[in-house]
């Protein structure tokens, strides 16, 4: 590789002809700058989406009740389905070796929270100590709701973050202090934080037992929420999500006797199903983006291969007198693709360096919905890097062969 | 040193085919200096290439050095052109953008030896050939008779058994044809075997030996007596 001469010849030939070789460098450097921006986006794509899943946990099952839709056994269309507190211990007893966390939820929509002068309208929601898992909630302050309190039907209430900024505006520690539920005294337990943002820590929870009985709720549940066991891979992980989500639901339709294709008296929302959509979707976009990229390289490498054969054909002359001289074809072949893969590999990695930069700059800014922090990791770049070395060789392969195909007596014939 | 054997040769042009040469039978000892004459279209060009191993034969055997020269592919040609060969050309065929001295060193570079030691062997080349302090100068900076002793330096870089020259001093005024020719009279002197292909009578009368040929036959072989180069300066 380190040949003195050969370097040599190929700056020579470079600098008799600066602004061609620069042309065709600024083909192969947008090519590469293009293809990693692209990638860039895609990955910021990724990162937005996957930021949306971060509500909850990722493989939850979340089921709710309505109004069956279809008259059914004799029974009509329109009535309320209520689940009660034996469904709930009926399916976790029933599924206790999948299920990972499990929780039923008593919900009242506006509940009145006081706490001194300030009040507000929040979620309410009693629920068991896993729910905090499948909230993915973190705690800020003292603890979530655990069994004991759920066993002595406590006045107990976890409040979530933006609550306590409501109702405690000057910075106090909540935890201890007592708060108004529906004029109902409880003592604050713990603060909690979701990555879900502002929305769903506009929510307080209350252990479930408790709820249905200050609330009239007697032994009515309005959701399930189910997290499975992980599994190896995707594949599994949704294979068994969408098992369990099927028995179960054929399980209360048949309790309640629900037509098997009412949609609305059950509905089971398989969180995993809409990451699959996600994903396959961000697969899409990521294979059409990588489309895009190297068909852009490709045009740079065409750029670069066509230089190089009139490059070639320049020294059409020169090449001869090189086998006269006793130049093997091997070595005729080694000099183009060399100067090839110079130039595709220096543009290409301007190119890079520039895209890198501009993503590692201006990539933090970017911050919308579904694109957050456009960024590229190591290996995409080392695969970018591959793909240039690659492009250069292919770029001068023909001019190559070529060149080594030309007979030296034709060669030297050419004045 | 070189013995050809029937040797024929013809090209296809289109649907014509063009017999060039027809059963060429010829012998060169060590130390020779021929001239190859003939009008244009006589062969004496396509002679030299295949005894340059440039093209090949379609009939005959051609012996180079005792080793029989056929069936060659592309490396194996370039492998003897390098080791057997040296080669001067009516238009000089430097190498426009690299020196004299990286021009004459060009033959050892395929001779895989190292740079240092070639510039060493290049330079006692180049001052045989009386251009040492030209050595740094491109092709373009240098006269027509400079160019061709670069090119006359260049053959014999890889110390080759034979000298081919086609028409050396075809684009030279006579002066400097002259120092030329001169020059290779002094190398044949040394004992090395040289063909030149000319059409100029004069220069033909410089060698040893004229070997005619006319519609791709020899018709005339014979030996002179060398008319010294210097003696028409």
């Amino acid at each position: 590789m380190f040949d003195v001469e050969r370097w040599q010849e190929i700056f020579e030939a470079i600098s008799k002809n600066k602004l061609r070789t620069f042309l065709t460098g600024l083909s192969v450097a947008s090519g590469i700058f293009i293809l990693v921006i692209l990638l860039g986006i895609g990955e910021g794509m990724r990162n937005g989406i996957s930021s949306e899943f971060e509500n909850d946990a990722a493989n939850i099952l979340y089921l709710w009740t309505g109004a069956t839709s279809k008259e059914y056994k004799g029974l009509n269309p329109g009535r309320i389905i209520t689940l009660k507190n034996d469904d709930y211990n009926f399916i976790t007893s029933k599924y206790e070796d999948e299920l990972e966390y499990k929780s039923s939820i008593y919900r009242i929509w506006n509940g009145i929270v006081n706490y001194n002068k300030e009040s507000g309208s929040y979620r309410v929601e009693g629920v068991w100590p896993d729910y905090q898992f499948l909230e993915n909630a973190g705690m800020v302050n003292g603890r979530f709701i655990n069994y004991k309190d759920h066993e002595n039907f406590e006045k107990v209430v976890v409040l979530g973050n933006k609550v306590k900024s409501d109702l405690f505006k000057n910075g106090e520690n909540p935890v201890g202090k007592y708060v108004q539920i529906s004029n109902i005294n409880f003592k604050v337990i713990g603060v909690f934080s979701d990555p879900g943002g502002e929305r769903e820590e506009s929510r307080v929870f209350l252990p479930l037992s408790t709820s249905q009985r200050v609330f009239n709720g007697g032994n009515d549940i309005r959701n399930l929420a189910f997290t499975l066991h992980k599994e190896d891979n995707f594949e599994d992980a949704l294979a068994a999500s969408e098992k369990f989500s099927s028995e179960l639901e054929s399980h209360l339709k048949v309790k309640y006797s629900i037509a098997p294709d009412d949609t609305r008296a059950i509905t089971i929302n398989n969180s995993l199903e809409n990451a699959k959509r996600f994903y396959d979707l961000m697969n899409m976009i990521k294979f059409f983006f990588w489309g895009v990229g190297i068909c852009t390289i490709i045009a740079g490498i065409v750029g670069v291969s066509n230089i190089m054969l009139i490059i070639v054909k320049e020294r059409t002359r020169e090449i001869g007198i090189r086998k006269a001289l006793g130049a093997e074809p091997l070595s005729i072949i080694v000099m183009v693709l060399h100067e090839s893969i110079f130039v595709t590999t220096i543009a290409g990695f301007t190119g890079l360096i520039f895209s890198l930069a501009l993503l590692e700059f201006v990539g933090p800014l970017i911050e919308t919905q579904y694109i957050s922090n456009p960024s590229i990791n190591f290996s995409v770049a080392i695969t970018t890097v591959f793909i240039l070395v690659i492009a250069g060789a292919i770029a001068g392969f023909f001019p190559a062969w070529k060149a080594a195909r030309i007979k030296p007596i034709d060669a030297l014939r050419n004045e | 040193m070189i013995e050809i054997k029937n040797l024929h040769k013809s090209y296809t042009m289109g649907n014509n085919s063009l017999h060039v040469l027809k059963g060429l039978d010829f012998k060169v000892a060590q130390g020779e200096l021929i001239s190859i004459m003939g009008s244009s279209g006589s062969g004496k060009s396509t002679l030299l290439n295949i005894l340059g191993m440039l093209d090949e034969a379609d009939e005959g055997t051609y012996t180079l050095d005792g080793v029989p020269i056929k069936n060659l592919n592309e490396k194996i040609a370039a492998r003897y052109r390098n080791k057997f060969l040296g080669f001067i050309f009516q238009s000089f065929n430097l190498i426009s953008y690299k020196n004299a001295l990286d021009n004459v060193a060009l033959p050892l570079y395929y001779q895989g030896v190292k740079r240092r030691e070639r510039l060493d062997i290049a330079m006692s080349y180049l001052e045989k050939v009386g251009l040492v302090n030209w050595a740094g100068h491109l092709p373009n900076e240098l006269s027509g008779g400079q160019k061709q002793r670069v090119a006359i330096a260049r053959a014999l870089a890889s110390n080759p058994k034979v000298l081919l020259a086609d028409e050396p001093t075809g684009a030279l005024d006579s002066q400097t044809s002259n120092e030329v020719m001169d020059l290779i009279q002094g190398i044949n002197d040394e004992g090395r075997t040289i063909l030149i292909v000319t059409h100029e009578h004069d220069i033909a009368q410089m060698t040893k030996r004229i070997v005619t040929l006319k519609d791709g036959v020899i018709t005339d072989d014979t030996k002179v007596n060398q008319v010294r180069a210097l003696s028409n300066v």
